[in-house]
């Protein structure tokens, strides 16, 4: 699928950026006239996945996180947030519902969220390079969107 | 995030508002154990009428007021959930744990 736009952001992997990176992608989003509850599964998807690089990917220093958006045909919003830090061993179980490495404020559910959010949700990972998770939700076309 | 606490006797009541996401969540957690230990409640109400975000950081938040308050054989109701929270909340099942009103 060809995009018909894009915005690329890089920001440090402090945990003030997890609102900013949200409310952005709820921003850009916009453009495809979405319903409140549309807007409000991207916002908690963005936040999951921006929160795991932030907590996971850099556990003892900063890093960069990129969070990239694009609309693509068919009012397709594709996000990817991308970090280089320490990666995901084992992709599969980080996946499952509860498993968490993170500490007592972590509950596990992040990708669930974000699988049950948004319509597809691609995990790449290498131990060592970074993490790259890719999700896809389609925005239903309302009656007057000027698209 | 602000964080509004009122007891009376041994119920206390806690409310949440602003966005719950893991930027907050340490805050949240230590007020919470600090009110909860400062009144030892037999009843305690999280009241999530003003939040307007949370994510999965929210369900770990009501898994530790829950947790903390079988450890004082209390019991944990949580209020007013808007329904973007009520629903990060409902996806690790917590309606069976916690009484929502």
């Amino acid at each position: 699928m060809k995009p018909t736009n894009e915005a690329v952001i890089t920001f440090w992997s402090r945990s003030a950026n997890e609102g900013f990176a949200r409310t952005a992608a709820a921003c850009f989003a916009a453009q495809l006239d979405p319903t409140l509850d549309e807007i409000n599964d991207i916002k908690t998807a963005v936040s999951e996945a921006v929160t795991n690089a932030i907590v996971h990917a850099y556990p003892d220093a900063l890093g960069k996180v990129v969070l990239r958006l694009r609309l693509l045909e068919d009012n397709v919003m594709e996000v990817v947030v991308r970090d280089s830090g320490v990666g995901i061993a084992d992709v599969e179980q980080a996946r499952m519902p509860l498993y968490t490495t993170g500490d007592a404020e972590r509950s596990g559910m992040g990708f669930t969220i974000m699988e049950s959010f948004m319509d597809t949700l691609k995990v790449r990972s290498k131990p060592g390079k970074g993490t790259a998770v890719t999700m896809r939700k389609r925005i239903s076309r309302r009656r007057g969107a000027s698209v | 995030m602000a964080m509004k606490c009122a007891a009376e006797g041994r119920e206390l009541t806690v409310a949440i508002s602003g966005e719950v996401d893991h930027h907050a969540a340490r805050e949240i957690l230590t007020q919470l154990e600090r009110h909860i230990s400062a009144v030892m409640p037999r009843s305690l109400t999280l009241d999530l009428g003003g939040v307007t975000f949370m994510d999965s950081s929210g369900i770990a938040v009501v898994v530790r007021a829950k947790l903390r308050m079988d450890d004082l054989g209390g019991r944990v109701r949580v209020r007013s959930a808007p329904p973007q929270a009520r629903r990060v909340l409902s996806m690790a099942g917590l309606e069976r744990m916690v009484r929502f009103e």
